[in-house]
């Protein structure tokens, strides 16, 4: 059995989920272009994470193994569903810019993956630390990403510019590309540093 | 309308590709594409359930969910859209083992040529992604249907594309840590970039 601190902060770095799994891409490129969205849809995910973690490993011994993807999907998705009524009615404006990905975090299979791989066959708090360490290691990714995207694509951040004047603003990180080239290199920075995560092809 | 319906389908396909310039799908896109054929069978399994699920979704939405849509029960003012996400992912899974059954029971040959991506389009945030997108766009049934199409067939065209580069890239010799996942990343930046030069096109 693994201790808490483990459970909590192994999939910050060692074992992240974007780098190291390949999961939840999806959103960590598509909410990148400013940190606002982007500490929102962290804030919003490590929730459902933590939230569907815990609900689902609390009744984990009454779960049928023949319909369980029916179960945790139904949960995940009412968890999603908080989420997406809480933004809607506290920050309105937010939510029309994050769009349809507060609703895609249903799909985003580090949620679906850690279900299955933890919170069924792990009790409630060891689950709950899962939910919320996985949370964080995609929070750092979509955070890092999301820094130098406003950084370089606008000269600010958070909304206030940083960069002088004299900064023009390189347009191609906030489009897809720019995503697609930053998410690569910060790959190969934590496989430098990490070298066992070198994939061999 | 015919204008319409080609500028949906032009603008789904190379415009605002579902994988390219909206990131959804990334997952299995990443993980299915090493391979031009198996990159093949996935992408027409896209947009069969993609030119399935979406119709379908529009009619449940316009015609269960929306705000008013119930007023033949008497109940005007009822909006039950906060369901939606829970209808549309149990849409989508239904039709995908429906169609998987109907596939298995009819053409046996593409049920094995598809094999294990059917059950894997549920999670595909391809198919949930186009029909919030339908929703926030307020598409009607037509314009639903060339859409779910449009979208599936520009999803299936970059992944066959990533594929038979990365069939390629086999043979080079790339960085150590850049290996994988890295190098694929920054291929489909270039191809996202190639894309980016239709963005000129207006019907």
């Amino acid at each position: 059995m693994k201790k808490p601190g483990e459970i909590l902060f192994g999939p910050v770095f060692k074992e992240n989920p974007i780098a190291a799994q390949v999961l939840g891409i999806c959103s960590a490129l598509a909410v990148t272009t400013s940190l606002q969205k982007t500490f929102t849809m962290c804030l919003a995910v490590i929730f459902v994470l933590a939230g569907s973690n815990a609900a689902i490993s609390a009744i984990r011994k009454w779960i049928p193994g023949s319909i369980r993807m029916i179960i945790e999907m139904t949960i995940i998705a009412s968890f999603v569903i908080i989420v997406d009524q809480f933004l809607k009615a506290y920050a309105y404006g937010l939510s029309k810019e994050l769009s349809v990905f507060v609703g895609l975090i249903i799909t985003n299979c580090i949620i679906m993956g850690r279900a299955e791989a933890f919170a069924i066959k792990n009790p409630v708090n060891p689950s709950l630390l899962d939910g919320i360490g996985n949370g964080l290691g995609y929070s750092v990714v979509l955070l890092t990403i999301g820094f130098f995207r406003e950084l370089l694509g606008s000269g600010t951040l958070f909304g206030f510019s940083v960069l002088p004047e004299s900064y023009v603003p390189n347009g191609m990180m906030v489009l897809a590309p720019g995503a697609f080239f930053l998410i690569g290199l910060f790959i190969w920075g934590l496989r430098t540093v990490f070298p066992d995560q070198v994939e061999d092809e | 309308m015919l204008e319409n319906h080609l500028n949906i389908l032009v603008s789904s396909i190379f415009l605002e590709n579902l994988a390219l310039s909206l990131f959804l799908g990334m997952c299995t896109y990443l993980a299915v594409s090493k391979r031009v054929d198996t990159a093949l069978g996935l992408g027409i399994a896209v947009i069969v359930v993609q030119g399935i699920t979406l119709p379908v979704n529009n009619l449940i939405y316009n015609s269960l969910l929306r705000e008013g849509a119930l007023s033949w029960l008497g109940l005007s003012n009822l909006s039950l859209e906060f369901l939606a996400l829970i209808c549309f992912i149990g849409v989508i899974a239904a039709m995908v083992q429906i169609l998987e059954m109907s596939l298995d029971r009819f053409v046996p040959k593409l049920y094995h040529a598809l094999g294990i991506f059917l059950p894997l389009i549920t999670v595909n945030c391809a198919i949930l992604g186009g029909s919030l997108l339908m929703v926030e766009r307020d598409y009607t049934f037509g314009e639903s249907v060339t859409f779910g199409v449009g979208s599936g067939i520009g999803w299936a065209l970059a992944i066959v594309v990533l594929a038979a580069v990365r069939e390629k890239c086999r043979y080079s010799d790339v960085p150590k840590g850049l290996r994988g996942l890295g190098i694929t990343f920054i291929t489909v930046g270039l191809i996202a970039l190639a894309f980016m030069c239709f963005s000129g096109i207006q019907l």
